[in-house]
């Protein structure tokens, strides 16, 4: 990576003429002058800074966020009624596909990825991750990928064979348009993205804590971060492999799949759910990390049995690999296979378990504050239970069998992944938000956006169980009322019910929306800087943070630092009394007074938006024209080229002269 | 790929105050990343070879493994890639030696073998198809060339990477640590040599 | 901290403070060749072998793997850190897709 000393850092007693104006590209190496720009519209394009990536994987998540809720809704008023109308049976198809892949690949993992990049680096008192550059790459990578995948919309069709997409289903035959060429090579895409950004926050994490931030004295958010990441290093190559196999087969008639060629479906389904699994615990670990951090702050205590939480983070990381074949019970494994994987499956749910203890030991006896934050992580404890019971119900083959393919599975997982981690992102978009962007979201409307939200989610999913017991298969696009049975049991009633919720529960997350509308209005006070009297180091900074995050990079000697600078405990031996010696703005002002005077930031760069931008050109390339193949390769050998002989040291006459005035000021410390 | 740029050694870097330039476990941020890349991609291949394995027997009568394999070809170009990772392995003593002459050399030559290698892959490759071997035939057909082939590809990044590397000591445009960027390099061919290894013993050398 | 970066540590790979000599890694090497060979030589004589072939193969295929993994690869010279790396990925692998071959009958046809 980049690593830069910014003119800016130093006093601003050098004169503005030291650095000319204007790059001479024979210093700059080669033919650009690097965006070095602070503001405007190229501080964002090329920016590595990982905030700023944070805050756009967030708004790019959010988006997508938006869109799977619509193919959402259009579902639920399909199955509102008899004989639905809204949508044929061909678009329906399209719609629970991409409904599902937007919502698990381009809104939950991307929402987490924004707090793992934006926190992680603030949470172990570092910089920058370890590689800039590759972060950015991550995101537009992510970015592109899904604009492709959501381009085959008006590109004759979108995949339709489900988010898992089972062969030979999958094939040519079955699935004529290009929407499952574009569902296979932009998951390809988006796979790259996660699979760079893994390797990225891993390193991060075990190389760049701050000095004294020992393993156990990492924050549980990153450490949950961590395990994800593991997770996303070895489960997207899988993925991959079948995505790629998938390709062939469609793109170059392959014969992996075709069942005429004596081909084994179950290979699909093994390599899917080899990934799918671990992906299971990766949608939902990230909402877990934010529960953990949430609860001990609005329960004035330590979070209970740290190093516990820690450690079934890994082994639900770890368990989650011997697992898979729980949602192939149905397949004809063969009665081995299944009891074996029953047994395990059972067994995972220990940890889960362990963790659920953990929070409520949390908030036992704590001075409970339920703010927004604080309801939302309470409703992850609870909504994420009932989906895990549910879950530990088909994890029995017998009764699986029963369920499976039906609306009771349906309910499941949303309620462990809407309960779970959809909850725990909210829970740290309200907790975070004035770190992020200085203000405090309005917590009037918070309490609109939760109950409606909880209510909403209740009512659309609970419902779910009843209809899937009642035999609804999911993915039915009609029903009708001759078969939709009598009394309590009328799946009309209940499908009626569930359709109402969905748009009561979309209501809620309209609420969200609107908050960020009325508190960002004009007029709105700043955010305090410790407003939750938080815990974990990214609060000892100022909100937003600085370019730099920290004008010292913290000394850590406490699992909950800031809450350890803050407090000083009086009692003895075993009995604590805390006594606050310091305010947040104290602290942060002695870390200001005794700044860095070297802070090396790296530079932007041109060339990872450019690499991410030949990928989805290849793709395109494999669906339409061979030729778009050659085009995006040389893109990306180039963009590769620049990347590698971009000097760590950007010239200083790459910059401006550093401007007189407020730019100079922030950044003059030392 | 590794983002091989590190900070430059000269300048006040070097009596930096705050100790900037360790990392928590002294350990290389680059080094670390590559073999996570590397523990990754045991479970892209491992999928491949799966796949492969699954399917090995599933041809017609008389185009399956056991009637087109041509062992001592086969043989002879494993052997030419085993042999690039000795010339890899002296270019990395060599850059460790800070002798850029020979990194340059050895790299040239393991580059070179590389590219025998994959001469002798697409030999192969136009024989089977000859042979009425092509891609679409059967599902061991299929399999077996997405996993060479995948193999394959691999080693042609390698060499154009290597290839890459050697301009870049040539003009001294390496960023960073020139040492550690070669071994990077190595660790990443020495990966696919590893790979070379199993698939020539489980996909040719035990019969189907 | 800042951004880090990799010439902290001379001490630990300056040099051939670690890993072996060139004629080490030459002789490393011919016995690769060799192993190879015997591979080769044995892949001819699978019928007198009979049971012992495939564990044979399999065994050198190991030996070979851990030499170029080991040596060429440094990890015997190296931070545990980096076989760990490593290692899940391989064990993961070896896991998940022999469980995978297992359930589909690979081994038993
Ligand atoms: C207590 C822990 C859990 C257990 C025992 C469990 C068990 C299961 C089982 C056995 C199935 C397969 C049912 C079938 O298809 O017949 C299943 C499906 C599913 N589970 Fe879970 N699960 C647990 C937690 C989770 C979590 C935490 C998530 C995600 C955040 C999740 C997401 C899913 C999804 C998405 C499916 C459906 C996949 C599909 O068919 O499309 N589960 N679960
Ligand atoms: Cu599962």
């Amino acid at each position: 990576m980049a690593i830069i000393e910014r003119p800016t850092d130093t006093p601003a007693v050098v004169s503005p003429d030291a650095a000319p104006a204007v790059a001479t590209p024979a210093t700059s190496y080669g033919v650009f002058r690097r965006p070095v720009e602070t503001t405007g519209w190229k501080s964002w394009l090329f920016t590595i800074d990982h905030k700023k990536l944070g805050i756009m994987y967030g708004v790019v998540a959010m988006a997508f966020f938006v869109i799977g809720g619509i193919e959402a809704l259009l579902i639920r008023l399909q199955l509102a009624g008899p004989d639905g109308t809204v949508l044929s049976a061909d678009a329906y198809n399209q719609m629970f596909t991409m409904h599902a892949t937007t919502m698990v690949f381009l809104f939950v993992m991307p929402m987490a990825a924004a707090f793992a990049n934006y926190m992680v680096p603030l949470q172990i008192g570092a910089r920058d991750v370890a590689f800039p550059r590759i972060n950015a790459f991550g995101f537009w990578t992510f970015l592109f990928g899904g604009l492709f995948l959501n381009t085959s919309w008006i590109l004759g069709g979108a995949a339709d064979g489900g988010w898992f997409m089972y062969a030979p289903n999958s094939s040519v035959a079955f699935s004529p348009t290009n929407g499952v060429d574009f569902w296979a090579l932009g998951l390809q895409i988006t796979g790259i993205a996660s699979l760079t950004g893994a390797i990225n926050l891993i390193v991060t994490v075990i190389n760049m804590r701050a000095p004294g931030m020992s393993l156990m004295k990492v924050p549980i958010f990153t450490w949950m971060i961590m395990v994800v990441q593991f997770l996303l290093l070895f489960a997207i190559p899988v993925i991959t492999v079948a995505l790629f196999l998938l390709m062939f087969q469609r793109s170059f008639d392959a014969t992996f799949f075709s069942v005429e060629a004596g081909a084994d479906p179950l290979l699909w389904q093994h390599l899917f759910w080899i990934f799918g699994h671990p992906e299971v615990y990766i949608i939902v670990l990230p909402a877990f990390g934010i529960v953990s951090e949430v609860l001990p702050v609005f329960s004035k205590k330590p979070l209970f049995g740290y190093p516990l939480v820690v450690f079934s983070g890994a082994a639900i990381g770890f368990v989650g690999w011997g697992v898979w074949a729980h949602h192939m019970f149905a397949s004809g494994l063969g009665p081995i296979s299944v009891a074996v994987f029953s047994v395990a499956t059972m067994a995972i749910a220990i940890p889960t378990g362990v963790k659920i203890i953990n929070w409520v030991m949390t908030m036992w006896g704590g001075k409970l504050k339920f703010t927004v934050p604080m309801l939302y992580a309470v409703g992850v404890i609870v909504q994420f239970t009932i989906g895990g019971l549910s879950g530990v119900t088909h994890s029995v083959a017998p009764s699986d069998t029963q369920q499976t393919d039906t609306y009771y599975i349906v309910a499941h997982f949303h309620y462990v992944i809407f309960g779970g981690a959809v909850l725990g992102l909210f829970s740290g978009l309200y907790y975070w938000w004035p770190k992020m962007f200085g203000k405090m979201l309005n917590e009037r409307m918070g309490r609109w956006n939760f109950w409606l939200t909880i209510i909403g989610m209740n009512l659309t999913f609970g419902p779910m169980h009843v209809l899937g017991l009642q035999g609804q298969p999911r993915r039915m696009y009609r029903w009708t009322e001759n078969r939709a049975g009598e009394g309590f049991f009328n799946i009309g009633f209940w499908n009626l019910i569930a359709s109402i919720g969905s748009f009561v529960l979309a209501l809620g997350v309209l609420m969200f929306f609107v908050n960020i509308y009325v508190s960002h209005r004009k007029g709105t006070q700043k955010a305090p800087l410790d407003p939750w009297d938080a815990r974990s180091l990214e609060w000892i900074t100022t909100s937003p943070p600085k370019e730099h995050n920290f004008d010292r990079t913290p000394t850590v000697g406490h699992l909950d630092e800031f809450f350890h600078r803050k407090y000083e405990d009086r009692g003895e031996g075993d009995h604590h009394d805390y006594h606050q010696v310091a305010t947040a703005e104290e602290i942060v002002a002695e870390e200001e007074a005794k700044g860095d005077s070297h802070i090396h930031l790296p530079s932007p760069s041109y060339w990872p938006i450019l690499l991410s931008l030949a990928l989805p050109i290849m793709a395109y390339g494999v669906i339409y024209n061979i030729w778009l193949i050659a085009g995006g390769a040389a893109l990306a050998l180039l963009s590769m080229y620049g990347w590698g002989m971009e000097p760590h040291t950007a010239p200083d006459d790459d910059y401006d002269p550093p401007a007189a005035g407020t730019e100079l000021e922030v950044a003059a410390h030392g | 790929m590794a983002d091989t740029a590190v900070a430059p050694a000269t300048g006040h870097d070097a009596h930096d105050d705050h100790g900037a330039h360790h990392t928590s476990t002294g350990l290389s941020n680059n080094k670390l990343a590559m073999w996570m890349f590397l523990g990754s991609e045991c479970l892209l291949f491992g999928g491949l070879i799966s796949t492969y394995m699954l399917y090995r027997g599933r041809h017609s009568e008389n185009l399956g493994p056991d009637q087109v394999w041509d062992i001592p070809f086969t043989s002879a170009s494993s052997f030419v890639l085993l042999m690039s990772s000795l010339t890899m392995v002296l270019a990395v003593s060599s850059a460790h030696r800070k002798d850029d002459r020979n990194t340059k050399v050895w790299l040239m030559v393991t580059a070179l073998l590389g590219a025998l290698f994959v001469a002798g892959q697409v030999y192969e490759f136009t024989t089977f198809y000859r042979e009425g071997l092509g891609f679409t035939t059967s599902l061991f057909s299929s399999s077996f060339y997405t996993l060479t082939g995948f193999h394959g590809v691999h080693v042609t990044v390698g060499i154009i990477m290597l290839t890459s590397l050697v301009g870049m000591i040539g003009k001294n445009r390496v960023p960073g640590d020139k040492a550690e960027t070669v071994e990077l390099f190595g660790l990443y061919w020495h990966f696919v040599d590893v790979v070379w290894i199993l698939i020539f013993t489980l996909v040719y050398l035990i019969p189907a | 901290m800042t951004v880090t970066d990799t010439d902290q540590h001379h001490d630990t790979h300056e040099g051939e403070s670690h890993g072996l000599s060139d004629m080490g890694y030459v002789k490393i090497a011919v016995f690769l060749a060799v192993v190879t060979a015997i591979e080769v030589a044995l892949s001819y004589t699978q019928d007198q072998l009979g049971a012992a072939f495939l564990p044979l193969l399999l065994i050198l295929m190991g030996i070979k793997f851990f030499c170029v993994i080991l040596y060429f690869m440094h990890l015997k010279f190296d931070s545990k850190l980096f076989g760990l790396m490593f290692y899940i990925g391989m064990f993961l692998a070896i896991g998940c897709y022999g469980v995978f071959l297992l359930s589909m009958h690979f081994f038993s046809s």
